[in-house]
């Protein structure tokens, strides 16, 4: 019998003796781990329907021309850098916002294996008239295929067809809060008017709901030609450029190369969407914080539980020492109780996590605006199982420790003789 | 008795200070050796230091200056784990109290440091433990717990335990401390029958001058120095 074994055993007619209080420890342990798991399923599954809205509707890298970008003047490309020269409020000198060779760059871009599509984009500023009203907008004339390929516009239509705005002169497919506001419908026509003062007839073959307000009260789609023509721009006049990546983690090195290779921004969807993505370390910071206090809280009970066995069984424990049992066999018995308790608190806590994970995601919460929300967005991610176990035992560890070890320096010569 | 010369305990210039509440002597160079077989008890007031002598001889206490041999080995400077191990093999142990654990049944008490011994598998271990009791007389109670037998009874499971490994020495403090004058009378006849038939080698510090007159020799301490050692 190797020695372990024999200290578990011991261990366990420990704990089977004093059934009440092994629950109750071990109770603490499935609280805080139970709690855990709710909660990081909770955010978890908030974290993971934002991300997936956010990157549906973003390209991984996008690529356009950035009006910030201050070119040096002629003066001082030759002199350099001289405090003889000094050019006050210096604004960019009037050029137009396209891409030049767009459509080479995305013939190009097309060709890398790493990506898995671009998509041309032409955004024009336009004013919606809705009777007496303008409305603030933009319309975005794409490459109605490639956009659906990317983005799965396609899969957004509440209203129409996506085909329509290919065969039909002048048709968009107008974002779902817009369709509301003006109150208009499927084969309705509108008038829009474009910053420079023209004024199009335009006929609505679909109506587009992406899930975020902000879009759909603004936006429409309509084909490359229909927003070129809008704009009186020539029929290689682009923007921007939507790429999306095979892998969406090589995006920064990826978006680092287009800029370079063709001197225009390339911003890759972690810079674009850097807040969302703090939003979604601050929950986590919130519900790991929340976890760890609580699991604090459960390690001091079983801490208390098990000094007080060691001060109960403190004869036991001499007599032990006496037969022979040494002090990191004593110390293991009680290790083995608080690892007992940890493991069997956090897998209990694991279960009634799951069941608590369950319940959640049933109760009913509706969401306007955001995707088909009936219920809150749960994630079971094992991951975070794992993670709620390895938690409940290094708890209980470290709980169980400092007793353990005082268990172990009990001097048996001293509660023997002080009877 | 054996009385080959075959010394099995030797301890030469044992000095024992205790520092609280002051600094005091409480062994005084004590120096003597004990044969295979000897049933020997170990006398004096109270205070004399006679409990402290016994467990500076256990190995559990090694505060001490001078050095203690058993059975040829060298214990003094040993690690607690060193001595840890020598004790369960070596060393078994009767208190005034029978320090059973409460929660484990006799036999388990009496097997638990055969196991931690760890030399013979389980079953063996649970023969072993049935055969100590047997000769204890309490084999009937081998699977009650410890505190549903009377105290003669739980004094002879303790002695049981004491006896699973066969130890070298057996050493006892006020063995029948706790005991009416039958139970000691059955416990000094236990004791009276493994030094004789068994040749097996007894310590046991006792205020009884009945039960010391019956032992086969008598060492006397007093103030922590040794009076006599009379054979």
């Amino acid at each position: 019998m190797t020695q372990y074994t024999l200290a578990s055993q011991i261990a366990f007619v420990h704990l089977m003796s004093r059934k009440k209080q092994t629950f109750i420890a071990a109770l603490g342990v499935t609280f805080g781990i139970s709690v855990f798991i709710a909660m990081i399923g909770m955010m978890n599954g908030i974290n993971n329907l934002l991300e997936d809205l956010t990157l549906s509707a973003t390209p991984h890298i996008h690529m356009y021309r950035d009006i910030q970008r201050r070119e040096p003047s002629v003066m001082q490309r030759l002199l350099g850098n001289t405090p003889l020269i000094e050019v006050h409020h210096e604004r960019p000198k009037n050029e137009q916002k396209k891409l030049r060779n767009a459509l080479t760059m995305l013939d190009y871009i097309r060709k890398d294996p790493d990506v898995y599509g671009a998509s041309p984009l032409l955004t024009a500023q336009v004013f919606y008239q809705y009777g007496q009203h303008e409305i603030g907008g933009t319309i975005a004339g794409v490459d109605i295929l490639e956009e659906h390929k990317l983005f799965g516009i396609g899969d957004k239509l509440i209203g129409g067809n996506l085909y329509d705005v290919l065969t039909t002169d002048n048709g968009i497919i107008i974002g779902s809060g817009l369709a509301e506001t003006m109150q208009v419908n499927v084969g309705d026509k509108i008038n829009v008017t474009t910053v420079t003062g023209t004024r199009v007839l335009l006929r609505i073959v679909g109506i587009v709901q992406m899930g975020i307000g902000a879009i759909d009260n603004s936006r429409s789609y309509s084909t490359l030609h229909t927003a070129q023509r809008l704009l009186q721009k020539d029929k290689s006049f682009i923007t921007d450029i939507n790429i999306k990546l095979r892998d969406l983690y090589k995006a920064k090195d990826k978006s680092h190369l287009y800029s370079n290779l063709f001197g225009y921004k390339a911003e890759d969807w972690e810079t674009a969407n850097a807040s969302i993505l703090v939003s979604f370390t601050l929950r986590n910071t919130i519900t790991y914080s929340v976890s760890v206090a609580l699991l604090i809280v459960a390690g001091f009970g079983i801490y208390n539980i098990l000094n007080m066995t060691i001060y109960e069984k403190m004869r036991d424990i001499a007599i032990l020492k006496a037969t022979g049992f040494s002090g990191g066999d004593v110390k293991a018995i009680f290790m083995i109780q608080a690892l007992s308790l940890g493991l069997g608190g956090a897998i209990a806590g694991l279960l009634v996590g799951l069941l608590m994970s369950y319940g959640i995601s049933k109760i009913p919460f509706e969401a306007k605006g955001v995707i088909n929300l009936t219920s809150l967005p749960m994630s079971f991610s094992p991951l975070y199982y794992a993670i709620g176990l390895v938690f409940g035992l290094l708890t209980t560890a470290a709980a169980g420790y400092l007793p353990s070890r005082k268990a172990g320096k009990i001097d048996p010569v001293e509660i023997i003789r002080g009877k | 008795m054996k009385e080959e010369n075959d010394i099995v305990l030797r301890c030469s210039s044992i000095v024992k200070y205790f520092t609280t509440p002051v600094k005091f002597k409480a062994l005084n160079n004590i120096s003597f050796t004990i044969q295979r077989g000897e049933f020997l008890s170990l006398i004096g007031k109270s205070g004399s230091g006679k409990s402290t002598l016994l467990y500076v001889l256990s190995t559990m206490d090694t505060d001490y200056e001078g050095t203690l041999e058993i059975n040829n080995t060298l214990l003094t400077g040993k690690t607690l784990n060193q001595l840890s191990d020598f004790r369960n093999e070596h060393i078994g142990f009767v208190f005034q109290f029978h320090f059973l654990l409460p929660e484990f049944s006799c036999l388990k008490n009496v097997m638990l440091p055969a196991l931690k011994l760890g030399k013979k598998s389980e079953k063996e271990v649970e023969h072993d433990a049935y055969e100590k009791l047997r000769l204890l007389g309490v084999a009937d109670q081998a699977l009650k717990t410890a505190n549903t037998l009377s105290g003669g009874q739980q004094q002879r499971v303790a002695i049981a335990r004491a006896l699973i490994n066969n130890p070298t020495i057996i050493m006892g403090d006020e063995p029948t401390g706790n005991l009416d004058k039958t139970n000691s009378d059955i416990v000094f006849g236990i004791f009276r029958e493994l030094t004789a038939d068994y040749g097996q080698t007894i310590i046991a510090v006792t205020h009884d001058q009945d039960f010391a007159q019956r032992t086969d020799r008598i060492i006397e301490l007093s103030d922590g120095e040794l009076l006599t050692s009379n054979r």
